[in-house]
């Protein structure tokens, strides 16, 4: 009673409903942004994915056409599996590496100084360009690349590998390249809130380094292994460009498949495959959310 | 006499470093006392108990239990165990869960160390919120489900860091007086860390006076308040006057005070500060030398004869209230 007391007093001669308009007025620049660049986009995807295509022309209808033919295609499916292989294989490797290294970070490095500038040694790799990244892993990775040659050098193979560049190899190697990051932030992060006393506390109570490690660490960095997970995942499902040149055009995921129906014009298919996609993320990621409350870590 | 479980520090130092944090330390605790290491912050009673934990590493010297040399094992093969000043409760796991931490680690059946568990959670009369989270307890309850979960091990010494620091004073009092009940009915050792003098007065048998990496005075509790022998001891434990006169420094009670005319006084003096604190009245005087003491008077005594700021009194007190302080 107090408090609603307190809001029908004027402290500074605004009313009550003036106080409600700069209330909606404050979150307006949000909303806008949000509306005009996330809510606009998408319903505009939407609507365009029930639209029908001909070989040379798009109009506007409201029919299941382009779902019907996605979802009966033998090659979706395909497709499809391939999108999660690459997330399911991309999020284990990330995952294990960002763990490892955060870990070292949070529990290893004493000094914050060199928490700090170790940390930053992780993101160099981000000022250059996700492309350029990629690209710089063909001449190492080729038939008569380095590491080929080196392995034929010292005598540990005969013949150049061939599944090192444009395989299923060389894509997940991009991928974990370049989303390693991702898992090290918010893990590094969920780690440097964990009281070290805990640690003492394990020990104190005969756990072994093991132990600690899985009944008290791994336990308490749960939202940052969930917030990278889903950073990691998302990024994986809605990757086109990586597969592409990775895989040198032989292996597609959705975005693939998207790209290509745009290449072809084919925007109702493109946006019906598009929907598809976003409904799946946003499944799992519902998933994902409900076994690990990461409201703390916001 | 020499029991079994016997706790002794031999010269146990602690280097940081350049820095020496515990400098040479040695002292025996009998088996069963409750015993606070009581010190200003930095002093090295911290570092002192994390050694004894096993938290810290040994620099030089030894802890021995029962005359084993325990300075080298892993702190849960010591005997001892330790609770932690912010508690250090797993918040992932419950009251029950935390308590039945350790012997969880040690492989015991869920049944089993549930049930030990439950045992020590009303040990400490906390068996209906034992599956709560930590973040649902309050201060107090929360350093009982710590208490269980150190003395599930059955520890022979239980090591306490500042374990009251974080409770409101209404609580600590009433805290203390539950931790005191429960070492007399466990009959094993306590050693407690603070910084307060007047906890440390209320729980210890006996009382390490930490100051500056060494043990300025140590010894039965009552035997160091009566006859503290340095100034910084006499200053520490308060109540207590340090007073340079033509004899030496001395540290004379304030309750030992007694106000006279200024003939025949041991000191003359002026009072500055007259407060009132309900049963008695503290009085400060200034006395030759630039320095001030407090007298503790009865509320009876004061006001049956009744003093005036700026009144020139004098000091007297009973030759053995003196007590020469070295340094």
């Amino acid at each position: 009673m107090a408090l609603r007391h307190h809001f029908k007093t004027k402290p500074f001669g605004v009313s009550v409903r003036n106080t409600s308009v700069i209330g909606w007025l404050l979150a307006s620049p949000l909303s806008l942004v949000l509306l005009v660049f996330l809510v606009a986009p998408i319903t505009m995807i939407v609507v365009v994915s029930f639209w029908g295509a001909t070989e040379w022309s798009i109009y506007p209808a409201f029919q299941f056409d382009n779902y019907a033919f996605l979802l009966t295609s033998d090659v979706t499916y395909r497709v499809f599996l391939n999108t999660l292989k690459y997330a399911a294989i991309t999020w284990v490797c990330t995952l294990l590496i960002g763990f490892t290294v955060a870990y070292y970070l949070a529990f290893h490095i004493r000094s914050l100084t060199w928490q700090i500038a170790l940390f930053l040694l992780c993101t160099i790799p981000f000022l250059t360009s996700n492309i350029i990244r990629m690209i710089s892993w063909i001449p190492f990775l080729g038939r008569n690349g380095i590491a080929n040659s080196t392995l034929i050098s010292m005598g540990v193979i005969d013949e150049p590998l061939e599944w090192l560049l444009f395989s299923d190899f060389s894509v997940v190697l991009a991928f974990v390249h370049l989303y390693t990051l991702f898992m090290v932030v918010p893990i590094f992060n969920t780690m440097m809130r964990i009281d070290k006393s805990l640690i003492e506390a394990a020990a104190d109570a005969g756990a072994t380094g093991w132990q600690t490690l899985w009944h008290v660490i791994v336990p308490l960095t749960k939202p940052g292994i969930m917030i990278g997970t889903i950073f990691v995942v998302a990024l994986v499902m809605g990757d086109f460009i990586t597969v592409r040149f990775m895989s040198g055009s032989q292996s597609a995921n959705m975005g693939r498949l998207i790209q290509n129906d745009i290449a072809l014009l084919q925007y109702p298919s493109a946006s019906a495959t598009a929907v598809i996609l976003l409904i799946t993320v946003l499944l799992l990621i519902g998933t994902l959310l409900r076994f690990v409350d990461i409201r703390k870590e916001l | 006499m020499r029991q079994k479980l016997d706790l002794e520090l031999v010269s146990l130092t602690k280097r940081y470093g350049g820095t020496i944090a515990v400098d040479a330390i040695s002292y025996h605790f009998y088996a069963g006392t409750y015993a606070c290491l009581l010190g200003p912050s930095g002093c090295g009673k911290s570092s002192t108990l994390r050694m004894i934990a096993g938290h810290e590493t040994v620099s030089d010297g030894a802890v021995t239990l029962g005359g084993r040399d325990i300075s080298q094992l892993p702190p849960a093969k010591r005997g001892t165990a330790m609770m932690f000043q912010n508690y250090a409760l797993f918040p992932h796991l419950t009251v029950r869960d935390n308590v039945a931490f350790s012997l969880r680690m040690q492989g015991v059946d869920p049944a089993t160390r549930h049930a030990r568990a439950g045992e020590m959670l009303e040990l400490v009369d906390m068996t209906s919120l034992a599956d709560r989270l930590p973040a649902q307890l309050s201060g107090g309850q929360q350093q009982r489900a710590a208490l269980a979960r150190a003395l599930i091990t059955k520890p022979d010494v239980l090591l306490l860091d500042e374990p009251l620091s974080a409770l409101d004073p209404f609580l600590r009092i009433r805290m203390r007086a539950e931790l005191k009940k429960l070492q007399r009915e466990l009959g094993i050792t306590f050693v407690h860390v603070t910084h307060g003098q007047d906890e440390a007065l209320a729980l210890a048998d006996e009382i390490v006076v930490m100051n500056d990496a060494r043990i300025e005075q140590a010894g039965r509790t009552r035997a160091v308040f009566e006859a503290p022998k340095t100034a910084f001891v006499a200053r520490f434990l308060g109540s207590h006057n340090v007073v340079s006169i033509p004899e030496g420094l001395v540290a004379v009670r304030s309750d030992a005070l007694e106000i006279t005319s200024v003939d025949g006084a041991k000191l003359p003096g002026t009072i500055t500060n007259i407060e009132y604190q309900g049963t008695h009245v503290a009085l400060t005087a200034a006395v030759p030398g630039a320095q001030e003491v407090t007298a503790l008077l009865s509320d009876k005594d004061f006001f049956g004869n009744p003093r005036e700021l700026g009144e020139a009194i004098g000091l007297d007190w009973e030759a053995e209230a003196a007590h020469a302080l070295a340094g």
